[in-house]
């Protein structure tokens, strides 16, 4: 096929995935009826319901992708980031993730989240609940500077108290050093930013 | 051997100590370790319950070489068979334990002399009642003291985490009983002086609570209801609480609070970009040791209790020495225990004030959070080296270790000083 259609396939199948805003679709065609018949008002009634279901399967698949949005949203606001050994400064490569969590929260005013810090099991007990601290604060002082009001951002530090993995090797210490995200309130019916 | 320490134990008794005259020369016994004195627990019947916790108080004192008896020696109202004790077993010391009205009567025999050295009647609760351990456990005390001039740490206890909740578990490995209510997520603990109180942090809600533990009623350290607050540490006069506070802007600092007045909260490390934690006061009160990454490795350090001359306590090596964590100050003031990392594995550390040096205690798998016995001599720490995290007891003066059996995973201990009656 020439390639503009198939850019253009593509650019609906893309459309179609991220559940972007709905287009209206072409009307289903008319069914047409065989029988030629006199009664305008059996028609008109037959007219009716089709329109009131196309309405239906419209308004549902509207719900549908709204639902999906949110919930896309949703895991934008609340995935993970992950920090160096001993180390509290956001990552390069996890400025996007907090750029769309700020841009989120731009879109939805209401909206209020917790940042908790966490930490793998070196160091010490009481050493690893403060370097939480400062992996929260990080994320947060990161938020503000987006122009996200501070009062927005609530942050707790849990250490090494609740990993998110268990085992005691580079792979589960780096999925434990890590900010997560929580709405407080204000996470329904999320809007997407422009 | 030392002469003077005799008037430590002159009055202090209300045992009846017939043979003052030879205290005078024994008492100042200066140990030397690997040349630990014989002492035999006779087998004598009536009181075996308290016998044996009163002997295993005496093998984990560490200041014995203990010896098993078998029965045939000490008569049963009969003269004490000091020939057979010294001939049979080569012992210094023999203890009989046997029954009393309330109670137990504790006798001390120096075999070398064929004379009863010291002997007490204890009164205790009931067999299985509460106190009915510990009460035991001061006797055992009291025995040592009577043998090395020094009492023995048995009357203890270590609180610590465990699956989020505190217990409390006696020196010797028994009487593991909760503190802390389920429910409710705990964290780092520390026992006031007087032994009736913990602090303790609440990790869901950030605040230092101090429980009674007599009748579980908690307050909140003044300056601890809002953040994030944690590692409390009593002041020797059991009046001051410091901890450490987590702070908007991702640095953590030390404060003090009052307790006894209710008030009176004070920053002592600065505003900055630094971690600042893990406060332990000296025995005097004046000083508090406490870790810091101000230099960028996580090392200890120490401030005058009102927060001013901060300064690098323990040495290290810049570039190669690995981050130090969690100290405590030693009973008499004379060390303090923290772990550093060597080869990225934490082990316990002794810092020796008076000569500055630092000396390695553990060798095996991972070792951190070290608490001292109120011996000033044994202290308790967490170690993986079973598998998982669990509290060991150590003699720095022999080396030997044992474990306490706790059931789950034992983390952050605090070692209490000798409980009263």
């Amino acid at each position: 096929m020439r390639a503009s259609n198939l850019v253009l396939l593509l650019a609906v199948a893309a459309m179609a995935a991220c559940g972007g805003s709905p287009e209206p679709e072409q009307p289903a065609p008319q069914p047409t009826a065989p029988v030629a018949t006199t009664d305008d008002a059996a028609a008109r009634r037959a007219a009716d319901e089709e329109a009131r279901r196309r309405a239906a399967e419209e308004e549902a698949r509207r719900a549908e992708a709204a639902r999906a949005a949110a919930a896309g949203l949703m895991g934008e606001l609340t995935s993970v980031i992950n920090f160096d050994y001993n180390e509290a400064s956001v990552r390069a490569n996890d400025q996007a993730k907090l750029d769309r969590k700020a841009a989120i929260m731009q879109a939805n005013p209401n909206l209020r989240i917790r940042v908790s810090g966490h930490a793998d099991d070196r160091g010490s007990d009481e050493y690893n609940l403060a370097l939480g601290n400062q992996r929260a604060a990080a994320a947060k002082r990161y938020l503000e500077n987006k122009g996200i009001a501070a009062a927005r951002i609530d942050v707790i530090s849990f250490g090494e108290e609740r990993p998110a993995a268990q085992g005691s090797d580079e792979a589960s210490w780096a999925q434990n050093r890590r900010d997560e995200f929580e709405v407080v309130s204000g996470g329904d019916n999320l809007a997407v930013p422009q | 051997m030392a002469v003077a320490a005799v008037l430590a134990s002159a009055g202090a008794l209300q045992a009846q100590d017939p043979n003052a005259a030879n205290d005078a020369i024994r008492i100042g016994i200066t140990y030397q370790p690997g040349t630990r004195p014989g002492l035999v627990v006779v087998p004598t019947s009536g009181a075996e319950a308290a016998r044996d916790i009163l002997k295993r108080d005496l093998d984990y004192s560490d200041r014995f070489q203990m010896i098993e008896a078998g029965a045939g020696g000490a008569g049963s109202g009969g003269t004490f068979n000091y020939a057979y004790y010294r001939t049979q077993f080569g012992a210094q010391h023999a203890v009989e334990v046997v029954p009393a009205a309330g109670g137990v009567t504790v006798r001390l025999h120096d075999l070398s002399t064929s004379k009863v050295r010291n002997q007490a009647t204890v009164a205790l609760p009931p067999e299985g009642s509460a106190g009915y351990r510990m009460a035991v456990h001061r006797a055992a005390d009291e025995v040592v003291r009577w043998a090395t001039g020094t009492p023995g740490y048995a009357a203890s206890r270590i609180v610590y985490l465990s699956g989020g909740r505190l217990y409390r578990i006696d020196s010797d490995g028994e009487d593991n009983t909760t503190v802390t209510p389920a429910g409710q997520s705990a964290f780092s603990s520390a026992w006031a002086p007087d032994g009736r109180r913990i602090a303790y942090m609440r990790l869901e809600s950030g605040s230092i609570m101090v429980m009674d533990l007599a009748t579980g009623a908690t307050e909140a350290v003044p300056g601890t209801t809002t953040g994030q607050n944690y590692a409390p540490a009593f002041s020797p006069d059991g009046r001051v609480v410091a901890y450490a506070r987590s702070e908007e802007g991702g640095a953590t600092n030390i404060f003090s609070a009052n307790i006894a007045e209710r008030c009176c909260v004070q920053r002592l490390t600065v505003r900055g970009f630094a971690l600042n934690l893990s406060p332990s006061f000296s025995p005097d009160g004046r000083r508090i040791a406490f870790v810091s990454n101000r230099a960028g490795s996580s090392q200890i350090y120490v401030m005058a209790a009102s927060g001013t001359d901060q300064e690098l306590l323990v040495p290290y090596e810049y570039g190669s020495s690995g981050p130090s964590y969690a100290p405590e100050w030693s009973p008499d003031g004379a060390n303090v225990v923290f772990h550093r990392e060597v080869s990225r594995s934490p082990q316990i550390f002794l810092f020796d004030v008076a000569s500055q040096r630092v000396k390695q205690l553990t060798s095996i798998g991972r070792s951190e959070d070290a608490t001292w016995a109120p011996d000033g001599r044994h202290i308790a720490f967490v170690s993986d080296r079973t598998g998982r995290r669990q509290l060991w007891v150590v003699d720095t003066e022999t080396g030997r270790v044992r474990q306490l059996n706790t059931a789950g995973a034992a983390r952050i201990p605090s070692w209490s000083r000798r409980l009263g009656g």
